[in-house]
This record gives C-alpha cells, structure tokens and sequence, in this order.
C-alpha cells in the first residue's frame, strides 16, 4: 500500500457544494489496487455521496480491516481521520471510536474476506448492536491480496482463476444482516454509480448500521469465464429490486413519481430516504418477504440489488446504551469524576 | 488439653457446599470481627461451578495485621460431609473442628490433639423453620451463633450487621437473629466457652476499610475519568466491570436527563474487547478492558497494533491459574511474561504490579495517565487473591485537585499555528510524539495504520524509515522507566547482604514472614516492584545485594527471567522461591524456604 499523494488542481469554475468544497476536497491518496478494480469505482462514489451531502471530511471517520478493500480508506476524504486496523477487527474499533464520539459519521470499509470469514463474529455484532456506521462490503468473491484464494462468498460452482470449482456455499451478507434484525441492508454493483452514490447517501443518514454489500469484481484474479462475481456475470444477473436516494430536510418534493410507486421513510431530522420500486412485488419493510424474495432470485443466480431492508424505527447502538448526546469526550473531568466527598461517603458502607 | 489462649489471632475455616447461601454468612463473620476492631483477611477458596462442588472460606483474625495465608487452622466449621477427612486432617495441633451432629459421625471425626464439637445444626434449623431454602439459609446463620458463643464473637454486633444487610427487608432480621440465637445457646450450653482461639475487641480497624481489589480498581477507573469500557465475561474479573456498572449507574447518569456519561459494552470475545478499546482511545476518551489471561491472549493482536500506532488503552489482567483455561477460581501471577511483551513482532508494554486493593485503585488511576502520557497500552495485572477477596486496607484517599494528564494532544489552535503536522515525529526527545483526535480540523488528520510506517505517518516499506521508528518506540520505552511508579524497599533492621524481590499479593505474606526471620536472627531487605520496566533502583538493588531472593507465585518463574533480560542479572544470586498451586502463597512457606538456604549455605 504504497502512498502517493495526489495532486490537488482548482481551477476557476470548477463545481462547488454548499461548503464551498470540490470533490477534489474530498478525495484521498492516488489509488495503488489494480487497474480497472471494482473497490476504486467505490470509492470514486463515496467521494461523490460526500461531496454531494456537504459533510465536512473532519466529521467523518473511515475505518477498516485487512485486503484490498480495506486498503480504500486511504483513497478518499484525506481530510477525515483514517483507521486502517487489524484482519477483521474494523467493527470494533468502529464500536469504540463511536461509543467515544457519537457525533462522527463512521464509514467502515471492508470486504468478503475481512466480514464474512474472519470478521464474520464482529460483522454480524455491529449489525445486531445496529452501530451507527455505514458498512460497506467490497465483495469480489476472492482473496487478491494473497493472490486468487475463493472466499465465503465464492457461490457453489463458481470457478477459480486457475479452474478450479468452489464446492462451499456462499454467505450473502445481505441476508445475514436481514436475518440478524439489521437495520438497512443493500446491496449494489460498483460498476452502477447512478444506484450506489444515492445508495451510499441514504446509508450514510441511517441512524444505525447500513449494510451495503457492493459486488466488485476482482480484475486480476476473479474476472474470468465461470466467475460468478465478474464484471460480465454480474452485469447479465442484476435484478433491481428497490432503488433508494437520501432527501435533506429542507428539500420540497419537485419530481412526480407514479402513484405508489414511492415511498418515504421519514428520519428524525425530518429528512427522508426516498424509497423507489424496480420490481413491483418489492417490500423492503418485511423481514420475511424480503428473505423469501433473496431465496427465490438466487435460485436463479440472479444478483438482486437495491435498499432490500429497512427498519428506521429500530433501535441504535446509543438508544440501546443510553449514551448521552454529548460526546463522552466532550465532558468536563468535573462531570466525570464524584470527588473525594462521595469516595468518602461511599466507604463508610465497607467498614 | 488446655491450650494457650489465640486472642484475636487465629485462622477460621468454613468448609461449605458452593451455592448453599454460605457466603453471605462467612462475610457476616469477618464484618463481626472487624467492628469488634479486630485486622482480618478473607480468602475464598471456591470451585469453578455454580451449585455442589466443595467451597472454603478461610478468615484470619490477626492483632499484628497480618493479611497473608498461613498453614494455620484454629477452627474449621466442616459443612461438607464430603470433605470432612481432609477439613479433620487439615486442622491444626490444639485446634477445633465443629459438625453438624443432625447425622452424628463421632467414629469417623477423631484426631489427637483436636477438639470435635457436634452441633445438630439441620435438626435445630428444620424444627424453627419452614421451606429447604430457607433451611439451608440458616443452618449457616445458625453456625456463626455457635461461634459468637465459642469465639466471643459480640452478638450484638452480628445482630446491628442483620439490621444493616436487611435494612430493605426488616422482617428478615428477627427469624436470622433467631437462628444465631439457636447456635449460640446450644454452644453455650453443651460446651466450655470460650475456646483457646478468641475474639476480643481492640481498635485496629480505625480509618480501614474492606474491599475487593476489582471494586477498588472499578473505582479507580471512574475516578481517572474513564469513560468507555468494553469486556467479555471471564473469571475472576467480571466483577470490575459490574463494580464499574454499578459505580456508573451511581455517579455517572446526568441528574436532569437521566443520560449516561459512560459507555459500558458487552463485547462478542475477548478481540473484540480489545478493538472496541483501542477504537475509543484513538478517538479520545479513556478507555478500558477487565480480563485474565485467556483474554491477553486472544487480544494480542490488538494490543502489538496499539503498540505500533502508539494509541492509549488500559488492560487490567485479573490472573488465574493457567496454563489454558486451567484453574479459573485459584490464583497466581503467571501472566507476566504474557503482558510484558504481549503480541507478535517486537513490542514491551509498562505493567503495573498493585500489591492490594488500594493499589488498585491508586495504580488504574495511573494507569489511564501512563496510557496517554506514552500513547501505549497499559497493564494493571492484579490477581485472583486481590480482585476477588476482601482485604483490609486503609481508606481510599481522593484528592479534588487531580486532573488528568491526557498526554501530548493537539488541538485545533495548535493545529493553526503549524504549517504542517505529522504524527510521529519526535520534536521533544523523548520518543513521545503529538497525537491529534479524530474531528479535529482537516490539517490534522492521519491515518492508523499498523503496517510499516514513517515518521510522518505515511505507508513505507523503506528500510530505514522503518527503523527510525522503532527505534524511537525504543527511547519511548525508555521515558517510561522514569514514569511508572518505583519499587519501595524495606530495610532490614541491620545490615545485610541478602535481598527479597517480590511483588503484586506476595506482599502481605513476604512481610510476615521478614518479622519473622528478623525475630530468628535473619536479616533480609525487601524490594516490593511496582511496574515493569524496572526503574534504576532495581538495578541498585541487586547490585548491592549477594544473594536475591526472588519470590513468585508461577512455576516457570517469570520474573527471575524478567529481571535476568532486562537488567542483565547475574543468574547466580537470584534465587527463586515459587508456589503456584493456586492458593494465595502462605507465609511459612517463605520462612521455611529462606531459613532452610540460609542453613545450607552455611553448612557449604
């Protein structure tokens, strides 16, 4: 994981958001994963979700495990504090870094090495905990880093570089968030950045944890004729389900939309993610109907993606905890420490 | 068989059946004493199971304030049919065995030189009470009555403590006091009271307090300001953090919201424990784990990353009995080593060695400061003895003008003042660089990465940017030499070239056992450790000293070994004295050890 800086270039006339920002402003170290790989376009969309919510990069915290995935964090938001930590492990120091400062947005970046095999205990806590982060799983079907190893979500019968067969079955991360009682859980393709920037933008409002699985197909080592997270697959076996975008408060409805094919799911801060039906028989408020329509297009080898899940009324790591709004590192020692009077009145009880 | 009288110096044992409600009275017992003034320990000696094992609770009553364990057993209440041959065998010359004689075991319970007192404890009980909960319940109660009868116990201190326990429940108070009242009088009645080993009231206890070390380092942890905590149950510490719950739930809710200035979290295992804290430190807030070795080891991993990306965090290690999940409810300091040097690649981490419960508290205090100071991870290894025993100790002193040292931390103002920041760059010398936190301005943001690294907290595979850096965690290491808290000797009362090293709840029972080799003739200085790394006067120590003593409670004897690769000792002079079965070690065990080399070397 080389670093190189990259040049930052403004010229006159060149797009600002309401902080005044670039997108420039937004972007982190020039990228060193291989040319044309899925996790780039990733993160080429969440500098755009950034950028296009206005988020100060000092609010924001990104966080990750181990792989090439991970490794992302690096290439975005060089102006947010970054945490690349241990194989798997991205989810707890998420944990604490939140239980610290709730007042940051969490972006955990990880992959299906780093969440399904190693990390799968943490992944599938911070999704029960509904921690405030957006969990993004970078998912190629394969260990690149280590050069072409299949991972947990290899399907049965997909193909190695090298030819040989995955004979294990696939852990969907999508269904295990769903069947964990999640809170948000989508899925998306990183070669569809029209679906996955408003996708990353409702994650990112969520109140707790968002799940989005992103097929990102490997170039170098997953790629190939018999992969079932290629580029080419991938593209053949999308299924659109749900297509979801973030409203900020103050934005009047401006577009008309078919009757009942939109649905608003209203945040606390009165904003909306604005929810849009691909496939008419979509319900992304049922837990049942949401894992019965997984099964069925999987039996089909079907990729479905959208906003599959969402409960926005669940409770989040902090309403469960009681935490008070304030950051914790934000009190005074005073409010922190009872004194030497309540030590003392405190002991009178161990004589 | 008249005995010498052991007025306020004597050992109780109670033999029980784990789960039979004994430890409420067993606590009464030694809270009884210890009003009457009277210096008492408690040591709990109980199975890794929740129902029908063998449990024993062993309260020493000492004039002198002695708080070790020593070979010693004056009285044994033996509740335990099972274990009634080895509690019999186990009582000392001159000493007292009482039974319940419901089932009468006369034949079986004879020893020369002890006295067996029957009392049919079940049949008095179930004749004065309904229910076999409430039986079993005071069957115990009845047999501190016979105590208080036979030991001089004051009745009425035992009835005040009643009122105290049930202050929310006032109608338990009569039918416990009946039951007291029922051994009482039977021991009065059918024995000669009191026996040789008595209770007399003194005044030793003023300005002391009982406590356990793991609630004594809970409240260490709140008064330092701690605000995350994240955990995995493990004995012997999960009761740090349900003292730090408890503490919390206490002085830590906002008095108008009813909002928690706290984040307690019950992690997925041990690393996630351990992610959770290193998460929080790196974002600011002091935070902390409770575990015991099997926890260490399965947070290693993070601890060699915190290490490396030089983020605070504080670990108390809660000892037990390793290897593996060995023996989880017995004692020993055999994770030193484990903690030292934690984790994979070349890393060395500041221990803190508390001795009791008050160093608990003192050192978790410390420890938060040491962790921000060094930007490190940092030990509390306390132990089973410690954490889970009540001991007597002077009351916890606070002083209202403490702040925390929070260490070197930029803040955006400082952060406007510089052209540019880089994380690791040493500018003040002592391998301590300045960290900023995650939210502050842009100018200061980094990113943690536990690969190689440079100076200026970029991503290098570069030989000699590596170096640079590891080199400095090196000097950091030593800055920390100076920081940690220092050894304390005691001098013998001549000169003498023999030394004592030992540390963590070897104390008490080193102590007694120096009075009483000085009593012999033998002089000994004594050197109580504090922290790894050893401070100079370590060094001194040893230099000045022939032969050192080195007293440990693991079989591998790791501090020997600590000592011989970080201060180059000399091997020859350092010898070891070991126990490590699991007890907490007793003090003639160390007089006898030292009197016996002392007898050789003499004889060579």
């Amino acid at each position: 994981m080389s670093y190189i800086a990259k040049p930052k270039v403004s010229w006159a006339g060149q797009e600002r958001n309401s902080l005044g920002l670039t997108l420039a402003d937004y972007e982190g170290g020039l990228s060193t994963l291989c040319a044309g790989c899925g996790h780039d376009s990733i993160t080429a969309a969440l500098v755009k979700a950034f950028w296009e919510l206005a988020l100060k990069p000092e609010q924001v915290i990104k966080l990750s495990g181990i792989g090439c995935s991970s490794k992302t964090p690096a290439y975005f938001l060089s102006g947010s504090h970054g945490f690349n930590s241990v194989h798997g492990r991205m989810p707890s120091v998420a944990t604490g870094a939140q239980a610290a400062r709730r007042d940051l947005i969490a972006v955990g970046i990880s992959g299906d090495g780093d969440s399904l095999s190693i990390g799968f205990g943490q992944f599938a806590h911070a999704v029960r905990r509904n921690l405030n982060v957006l969990y993004i799983i970078e998912n190629n079907g394969v260990y690149g880093l280590t050069k072409g190893q299949f991972s947990a979500s290899a399907d049965p019968g997909s193909r190695a570089k090298k030819g040989a067969e995955n004979r294990n079955q696939a852990i969907d991360p999508v269904a295990v968030a769903i069947t964990l009682g999640g809170s948000f859980a989508a899925r998306s393709f990183s070669g569809d950045k029209t679906q996955l920037v408003p996708l990353i933008k409702a994650g990112l409002m969520h109140p707790g944890c968002a799940v989005i699985d992103v097929v990102s197909p490997c170039v170098t080592f997953n790629d190939h004729e018999g992969s079932t997270k290629s580029y080419a697959w991938t593209r053949q076996h999308l299924h659109a389900a749900v297509e979801a975008d973030y409203v900020p408060p103050s934005t009047e409805i401006e577009v008309d939309y078919a009757e009942g094919e939109n649905t608003d799911v209203r945040l606390h801060d009165g904003s909306k993610i604005r929810l849009k039906k691909v496939d008419p028989d979509y319900d992304p408020s049922n837990r049942a109907r949401a894992l019965d329509f997984l099964e069925a297009h999987r039996a089909r080898a079907e990729v479905v993606t959208g906003l599959l899940y969402i409960d926005e009324e669940l409770p989040t790591f902090h309403d469960i905890a009681g935490t008070a709004k304030q950051p914790l590192t934000r009190f005074e020692f005073e409010d922190l420490s009872p004194g030497a009077d309540a030590l003392a009145e405190f002991q009178k009880g161990l004589r | 068989m008249p005995q010498p009288a052991k007025i306020n110096d004597f050992v109780l044992k109670i033999a029980t059946v784990n789960g039979t409600g004994s430890a409420s009275a067993n606590g009464l017992l030694m809270k009884a004493l210890f009003r009457m003034g009277i210096p008492v320990t408690g040591k709990n000696m109980f199975p890794s199971n929740i129902q029908g094992l063998p449990t024993w609770y062993e309260i020493r009553a000492s004039r002198d304030g002695y708080n070790a364990r020593t070979g010693r057993v004056d009285v044994m209440i033996a509740m335990n049919a099972q274990t009634y041959a080895r509690d019999l065998a186990e009582v000392s010359h001159g000493g007292y065995l009482v039974y319940d004689s419901t089932w009468p075991r006369d034949g079986q319970l004879k020893r020369d030189n002890v006295t067996v007192l029957g009392i049919p404890l079940a049949r008095m009980v179930n004749e004065n009470f309904e229910g076999s909960r409430v039986r079993t319940l005071m069957k115990n109660i009845a047999y501190v009555g016979a105590l208080c009868a036979l030991m001089e116990i004051d009745r009425d201190i035992v009835r005040t403590l009643l009122e105290e326990t049930f202050a929310a429940k006032p109608k338990l108070v009569e039918p416990n006091f009946k039951a007291v009242t029922l051994g009482y009088e039977y021991a009065r009645e059918h024995f000669d009271c009191p026996i040789s080993a008595r209770a007399e009231k003194m005044d030793a206890t003023a300005g002391k307090i009982l406590i356990e070390g793991n609630a004594a380092a809970a409240l260490g942890c709140l008064y330092a300001g701690a605000t995350v905590g994240a955990w995995y149950p493990i004995t012997p510490s999960t009761s740090l953090m349900d003292a730090f719950q408890g503490f919390c739930e206490k002085y830590r809710k906002d008095p108008d919201t009813g909002e928690n200035r706290f984040c307690i979290i019950q992690a997925e295992d041990e690393l996630a424990a351990a992610g959770m804290v290193v998460g929080a430190g790196w974002a600011g807030a002091r935070a902390f784990t409770p575990t015991s070795g099997p926890g260490i080891s399965l947070m290693s991993e993070f601890i060699g990353f915190a290490y490396y990306t030089e983020i605070p965090a504080v670990f108390f290690d809660i000892q037990r009995v390793g290897p593996s999940t060995g023996m989880p409810t017995r004692t020993q300091q055999c994770d030193l080593m484990l903690a030292a040097y934690a984790s994979h690649g070349d890393t060395r981490h500041p221990v803190l060695l508390p001795a009791d419960p008050k160093e608990c508290f003192e050192m978790a205090v410390v420890a938060f400061d040491l962790a921000e100071r060094l930007q490190t991870p940092v030990f509390v290894l306390s132990d089973l003895d410690i954490g889970m025993n009540d001991w007597m100790v002077d009351e916890l002193q606070w002083d209202d003008a403490w702040r925390p040292d929070r260490g070197k931390v930029l803040t955006d103002e400082d952060l406007a003042g510089m052209q540019v920041y880089h994380r690791f760059r040493d500018f003040d010398g002592d391998g301590i660089p300045y960290r900023t936190l995650p939210g502050s301005d842009r100018k200061g943001s980094y990113f943690v990465r536990g690969s190689g690294h440079n100076q200026y907290g970029g991503y290098t595979e570069d030989a000699d940017e590596y170096q640079q850096v590891v080199d400095r965690l090196k000097l950091k290491w030593e800055t920390a030499r100076g920081l940690v808290p220092s050894a304390v000797e005691r001098k013998a009362a001549g000169r003498t070239d023999i030394g004592l090293i030992a540390f963590g709840s070897s104390h008490g029972a080193t102590v007694e056992a120096l009075d009483r080799l000085a009593e012999q003739g033998v002089a000994v200085d004594y050197l109580r450790l504090r922290a790894f790394p050893f401070g100079e006067e370590v060094e001194a120590f040893l230099d000045a000293h022939r032969t050192v003593f080195v007293l440990e409670q693991n079989r591998d004897a790791q501090m020997r070994s600590l000592l011989m690769a970080e201060l180059d000792a000399d091997p020859q002079k350092l010898v070891s004295i070991l126990h490590y079965n699991g007890l907490p070690v007793p003090s003639d065990m160390i007089v006898e050890r030292i009197g016996d080399y002392i007898e050789q070397e003499a004889v060579a």
